[in-house]
């Protein structure tokens, strides 16, 4: 494996990819678990596809465009998605879910007008649904690497503000935080990510990688930094377990990056329940 | 002589087309121990969040250390403490200790670090609330009683002139509101602080506090608790409408 990862610049790029994105895509996912909003990661990948298939059919229409990597205008659509999720929780004040079901109806009803329209593009797009090993360019890990080094910044700089306003919004803009900002910042930086993800896990598995290394993490950490530190081990088990059985069994790394992940939280699960058992015999036992 | 630290004069508010707030005059000096007594629906949330700056009155002014709301950016001087139980969901995973850490957000500032001190800073905010045992506990796992006292020390942390608390006892057994009252009294006393705690129940405004405001819309009363005391329960029938009963 290593041997074929040195040989072939395709699989450098996956796994380096991978490897970057098993780190911010759970780093993110602590703080949108905690504020109650994995729904929204799933909303804004499917606003990204729109983006994508967008773009496919853009690039199969006009030759001008043929060389369009159809990132560009999935983070287009992600941030353009992030906004209007804002706007529409705001003007829903008391059904702040609605946004939810708005803007993932509205990112799968245009992928399927785009889709019929290009009449269907087959295997470049089911790369894009559940991620792909091979289809990773050089110029998808740039993307990647970049969007990386925005994340990292963003929550080097905000960190503590982030987690005021993830334990206590009340609180954060009582004491007179700039939470609205943050919060703005926050959502695009989310949507970055998911644009950032798509390309190894697919769009309808960003979420995942977002959701399950945090979920697993938060039944064994003590307090919030140990909660980060896991859902990152976690997360990147995950992505360099699922990428090279993927590999091997040439199945999309979408789907076994996203089995283990469940795996690892089912062995969590059971391994902390195993725990409280024997330490609740020992208590039954001292007394 | 003890300065005035919040000043509001003739502030009135309302929402739409409901006047929730009338012609509100209130001094709070210095070292006062205040409960503003208000049921549901007297207007007290809104009189809270006029305090902390985060409504603007429709008439009237509000000041803070004798500044105006607009010009007050001393923001870390007021120390507020939510309602416990509508502000954090109790699995959130967060340590005693990085919650009363929390609490220096806005003190140290944007793009700043936590200075090395922070540790002796949390401890002894911690050990004025009595909780200094629970450092490296979730925070999931304290009572509803414990969890007050650790966001009454992210309120500490930062030094405040003021604490504000909105229906602190609310969640407390009913056995342990004393010793929350002797904890608060003993901030007021030994730490200088001024103290602002919003309830709707009567039962719980104990003999520890100094001053006693009576809000429904507007301030029917307010003066020193001894006064209070020998309001008859007629007079408060007639500002709360039988809504608040003494015990005696």
């Amino acid at each position: 494996m290593i041997e074929a990862i040195l040989n072939y610049e395709f699989l450098q790029n996956a796994f380096i990819s991978g490897l970057i994105i098993g780190v911010i895509a759970p780093l993110l996912g602590v703080f949108i678990v905690v504020r109650r909003m994995s729904l929204i990661a799933d909303a804004l990948s499917h606003v990204t596809l729109a983006g994508i298939a967008g773009s496919l059919y853009l690039s199969q229409s006009f030759s001008a465009l043929i060389l369009l990597n159809p990132i560009y205008l999935g983070i287009v659509a992600a941030v353009s998605g992030s906004i209007l999720i804002e706007r529409l929780r705001r003007l829903y004040k008391h059904y702040e879910e609605l946004a939810i079901p708005i803007i993932m109806s509205a990112g799968i009803g245009l992928t399927a007008i785009f889709v019929s329209l290009a009449s269907g593009f087959n295997t470049d797009l089911m790369s894009y649904l559940f991620g792909s090993v091979s289809a990773v360019s050089r110029q998808d890990l740039w993307v990647v690497v970049s969007i990386a080094i925005v994340v990292i910044i963003f929550i080097f700089l905000f960190f503590k503000e982030m987690f005021v306003l993830a334990f206590d919004e009340e609180y954060a803009h009582a004491s007179g935080l700039p939470a609205k900002w943050i919060h703005f910042l926050f959502m695009l930086v989310v949507a970055l990510v998911i644009a950032a993800s798509m390309r190894i896990v697919g769009i309808l598995l960003v979420s995942s990688l977002i959701t399950l290394p945090v979920a697993a993490s938060m039944r064994i950490a003590k307090g919030f930094k140990q909660t980060i530190i896991y859902s990152i081990l976690f997360g990147e088990a995950a992505v360099i377990i699922g990428l090279i059985s993927a590999y091997y069994l040439n199945l999309a790394p979408g789907g076994t990056i996203v089995v283990t992940s469940i795996i690892i939280l089912l062995i969590v699960i059971l391994v902390k329940k195993l725990l409280l058992k024997t330490n609740a015999k020992e208590r039954g036992a001292v007394k | 002589m003890s300065q005035t630290l919040i000043d509001m004069k003739n502030v009135s508010f309302q929402y739409e087309y409901t006047q929730v707030l009338k012609n509100i005059s209130l001094k709070v000096e210095e070292g006062d121990f205040l409960a503003i007594l208000g049921p549901n629906g007297s207007g007290k949330s809104t009189l809270l969040k006029l305090l902390l700056g985060l409504l603007k009155p429709m008439t009237g002014e509000v000041q803070l250390f004798g500044q105006t709301n607009e010009t007050f950016h001393n923001r870390e001087w007021i120390g507020y403490v939510s309602q416990k139980s509508n502000a954090f969901n109790s699995g959130f995973p967060a340590t005693v200790e990085e919650v009363v850490k929390s609490g220096l957000t806005k003190k140290i500032g944007l793009f700043k670090r936590m200075p090395k001190d922070v540790n002796s800073k949390v401890i002894a905010a911690l050990s004025s609330v009595g909780m200094e045992q629970f450092l490296t506990r979730n925070i999931g796992q304290l009572s509803g009683g414990q969890q007050q006292r650790v966001f009454i020390a992210r309120a500490l942390i930062s030094d405040p002139k003021v604490l504000i608390l909105d229906e602190p006892t609310v969640g407390i057994d009913h056995e342990n509101v004393q010793s929350f009252y002797d904890m608060l009294a003993k901030l007021n006393e030994e730490q200088n602080k001024t103290i602002i705690l919003v309830t709707h129940d009567v039962d719980t405004v104990s003999n520890r506090i100094s001053h006693v405001a009576c809000l429904n819309q507007t301030i029917h009363f307010h003066g020193f608790k001894k006064e209070f005391d020998t309001i008859s329960q007629t007079q408060l029938d007639n500002w709360y409408g039988h809504s608040v009963r003494k015990i005696h």
